[in-house]
């Protein structure tokens, strides 16, 4: 076996983030995913920008080539009886269903979990919804915005004197979906081991309620002390904060103790023998802010991000750079680590993609093939999977099932 | 209770701060009997931490709120690494034992937990572990299928690879802070976030599930190694694009969207309340005039369409903001859902806490920590159906678990336990010079 997964055959109804998000990290694992469209235009996420050289196309989201990269697509149509028919014969021969629809979508089919599981008792299969399969919210529409309000930390973030404010793109229905990929793979465990698949309900709602970004922590501190805590007040903590600097800015996080280290880093250590900065004085808000503003930003104004970073890492004081996306993308060292990848696809040519996210000495990450245009591999998955004959394609296509 | 799927698996865990123990978190949480190696002779780095907080710290905690020092009570107790909120969150169905590694009976000791465990995790800086001793070469000799995981900021290797960070730190490197927060503002007003620690938490766990998958299947251990900050990348994937399909630097949208207008965070009656709208078609747009009680907008040229919309956001939150700020955020959501609109408010931690849909699905479950009090824990994080789980223990304590460890995982003689207690491996506090 080559990878973890390479014995493991997917098909993934899921469309938009979530779901693809779910079946890109178990693609990249090795396993064999089928991803299952609309002949209807497909999945919407094809309409989701960026498009390559700004030109809105079918085959040109950057959001759909990078999230579909390593599955192989069909088209079907499961609202058609020879569309229903199809798909069974597919969850026969598959070890994995992951699916997005409303939780009465597919029993209203006659294809909800009771229906397949009969077909294959050994399907594990993951449903990836807003809100989860039972409970009073199951009829409410949850995208990126509403998700991050409502389970998400996006009450804590932000500055305490405003609104709060959302994570950049679709980062919290990828968590969910990065999420619903760990339980996919716990569930397949439990298969390997008493030989019966089961329903895996995973709701981004919940994903972001438990998530380690404050949701957790804050949950726990609320019920310590009955506060309700917000968003904090940028500022007024010592040696702590995104500064700017001669180039741009860093993020310094140099109180408690690390402030000791930052008078070094910026070769002023006889500040540790003021009084203001004393370690029960340093913490008034206003002696921070002398410090931050006549001793740290004088020192940061002639100094470039990557210098701040290097002394402050001399002195293991916890800082950072304020890297944009160029920044990121030119970074040398990433580069050198080989974490993008270039991916060729009939659309675009090749284009750089994010690549491997970890490394496995044993069983490496791995690219295997460009993201399905629309219905790519219907020929090889229908006849060489399902046995159907190309005359028989023909017919299903002219009739719209795929 | 039925085995759980982890049931079996053994993980050494050295992980600090937050994305290793969220990892050990999820893996316990399905079965692995986690097993923290602590020590009670130096500092975990920002882990149960600070150890003996002043009475001048704690104050300022309370006067300012600040969660981290959110102490039962605002009170840490008599050992304050037991009570700490963002070590105890994270830290439910995981074992505790003390061990000083750094000197030879304490790696001794180290060795011997390696060889009777499945996986070994870590998330520390590469040169602290290096210096001990804990690289892939030495622990495979010890125990050749062990599947190591290692977590550093930036990686083995390169430029930064002993660089210090948190996930914040993370978060602005990747280009994240860039590109989300205010658009009015400096850079240096955003606020900080820490998203990185959770999703690297996620994906090592992912990793660990199929390394074992793949040790099942052909026997063979590994070595994984997860960035911080190259874990992170994924979630970026459309600044990322936009940049190497158009050479577009994204700026941060603030809380529009990219096509739906309107979009975004408007304020609600009471304290710090909000409601999330995000109106993606005509026919939304018009339940929304509706709801207003606004028709006359459904026709006016600025707003009549998905375009014009787009067009005049501003003018548009304006008009939203003026129908929103005086009305309840969960009222307003449903007779928005109700109209086929997404909208949803803004939930602080009480109303989480309490929230239908959560507890309606069992959600949170009680545990009863011996220094710290009954409180509700997130429960696990998704739902089997054949496979109930609930949480077993409440969030470990310093070395809680050593005569367990020790005794009947290692065999230690009750006369050699108490040797080792006396040499500073096994205890249950920190000692007085720890800060």
């Amino acid at each position: 076996m080559i990878q973890p997964l390479s014995d493991i055959t997917i098909i993934d109804a899921s469309s938009y983030i979530s779901g693809p998000f779910c079946t890109k990290y178990l693609a990249d694992m090795g396993a064999n995913v089928i991803k299952v469209e609309s002949p209807q235009g497909g999945d919407v996420a094809r309409r989701l920008s960026p498009f390559y050289q700004d030109t809105p196309s079918s085959d040109g989201s950057g959001v759909f080539l990078f999230l579909n990269a390593n599955k192989q697509g069909i088209t079907l149509d499961l609202e058609t009886d020879t569309g229903k028919r199809m798909f069974r014969e597919l969850i026969a021969k598959a070890d994995v269903l992951v699916e997005d629809f409303h939780p009465d979508y597919l029993s209203s089919l006659g294809l909800g979990y009771e229906d397949l599981s009969a077909i294959n008792e050994q399907l594990v299969m993951t449903s990836v919804t807003p809100f989860g399969q039972t409970g009073p919210y199951i009829d409410m529409q949850g995208d990126e915005i509403v998700l991050l309000g409502m389970g998400g930390p996006m009450i804590h973030t932000g500055n305490d004197n405003r609104e709060p404010t959302k994570y950049a793109g679709s980062i919290a229905l990828r968590q969910g979906g990065l999420l619903a990929a760990l339980a996919t793979s716990v569930a397949i465990t439990a298969m390997d081991l008493r030989g019966t698949g089961e329903h895996v309900d995973v709701s981004v709602f919940e994903v972001l309620a438990g998530s380690q970004d404050r949701r957790t922590t804050l949950m726990l501190a609320h019920q310590h002390v009955q506060e309700v805590f917000g968003r904090r007040a940028v500022g007024g903590t010592i040696a702590s904060g995104i500064f700017p600097c001669k180039n741009g800015y860093v993020n310094i996080s140099g109180g408690g103790v690390r402030f000791e280290g930052v008078c070094r880093m910026i070769g002023q250590p006889e500040l540790l023998e003021d009084e203001r900065f004393s370690p029960s004085e340093r913490l008034l808000e206003e002696n921070a802010v002398v410090f931050n503003v006549l001793f740290l930003e004088e020192w940061l104004a002639d100094r470039t991000m990557l210098e701040v970073w290097q002394a402050a890492q001399k002195e293991h004081v916890l800082a950072g750079v304020i890297y944009t996306t160029k920044d990121l993308l030119d970074n040398q060292d990433f580069q050198d680590r080989g974490v993008w990848q270039e991916i060729d696809h009939p659309n675009t040519g090749p284009v750089m993609y994010p690549g491997r996210p970890y490394i496995m000495s044993e069983s490496p990450w791995s690219m295997r093939r460009h993201a399905p245009q629309l219905g790519q591999h219907n020929e090889e998955i229908y006849c060489e999977m399902l046995g159907y004959s190309r005359q028989e394609l023909v017919v299903l296509y002219q009739v719209g099932v795929i | 209770m039925t085995d759980l799927p982890l049931s079996g698996v053994r993980v050494l865990d050295m992980t600090v701060v937050w994305a290793g123990p969220y990892s050990t978190m999820l893996l316990a949480d399905w079965g692995a009997e986690v097993i923290r190696i602590e020590s009670t002779q130096y500092p975990p780095p920002t882990t149960r931490v600070p150890a003996h907080p002043s009475a001048a710290q704690v104050t300022v905690g309370k006067e300012n709120k600040l969660w981290n020092m959110a102490y039962p009570n605002w009170d840490p107790g008599p050992r304050a690494w037991n009570t700490q909120p963002t070590f105890n969150a994270h830290s439910r169905n995981k074992l505790s034992m003390t061990a000083d590694i750094r000197n030879p009976e304490g790696w001794e000791i180290f060795c011997e937990m390696i060889k009777i465990s499945d996986v070994f995790i870590e998330n520390n800086v590469p040169e602290t572990m290096e210096k001990l001793g804990i690289t892939y070469e030495n622990l495979s000799k010890i125990n050749p299928n062990l599947i190591y995981i290692r977590m550093p900021a930036y990686g083995w290797t390169g430029s930064f690879k002993d660089y210090r960070a948190l996930g914040l730190h993370v978060d602005a490197m990747v280009g994240h802070l860039w590109t989300r927060s205010y658009t009015d503002t400096d850079m240096s007003e955003r606020g900080d976030i820490v998203l990185a620690d959770a999703m690297a938490g996620i994906t090592a766990a992912f990793l660990v599930v199929n390394g074992l998958r793949y040790r099942r299947k052909t026997g063979k251990g590994q070595l994984i190694e997860l960035s911080l900050a190259e874990g992170f990348i994924p979630f970026m994937s459309d600044a990322v694009m936009d940049y190497t399909m158009n050479e577009r630097v994204q700026e941060s949208n603030g809380n529009r969207h990219t096509s739906m207008a309107p979009h975004g965070c408007y304020p609600c009656a009471g304290d710090d309340m909000w409601i999330n709208i995000a109106v993606a078609t005509d026919a939304q747009w018009e339940g929304l005039c509706s709801l207003m009680g606004r028709q006359e907008l459904v026709t006016d040229e600025r707003f009549s369409d998905t375009l014009a919309r787009w067009h005049n956001q501003d003018e548009l939150d304006e008009i939203v903001i003026a129908w929103t700020k005086d009305k309840d955020h969960w009222e307003l959501a449903k007779q928005m859902q109700d109209q086929g609109i997404t909208a949803g408010p803004v939930l602080n931690s009480r109303e989480l806490l309490h929230d239908p849909q959560l507890r309606d699905r069992d959600y949170y479950h009680p545990l009863t920590h011996e220094e710290s009090g009954t409180y509700d824990y997130n429960g696990p994080m998704w739902k089997m159906s054949k496979t109930p789980n609930r949480l077993r223990l409440p969030p470990c304590r310093l070395g809680e678990h050593n005569e367990y460890v020790y005794k009947e995982l290692l065999g230690v003689s009750d006369e050699r336990y108490k040797e080792l207690e006396e040499a500073g491996h096994i205890g249950m506090d920190f000692i007085d010079s720890i800060p």
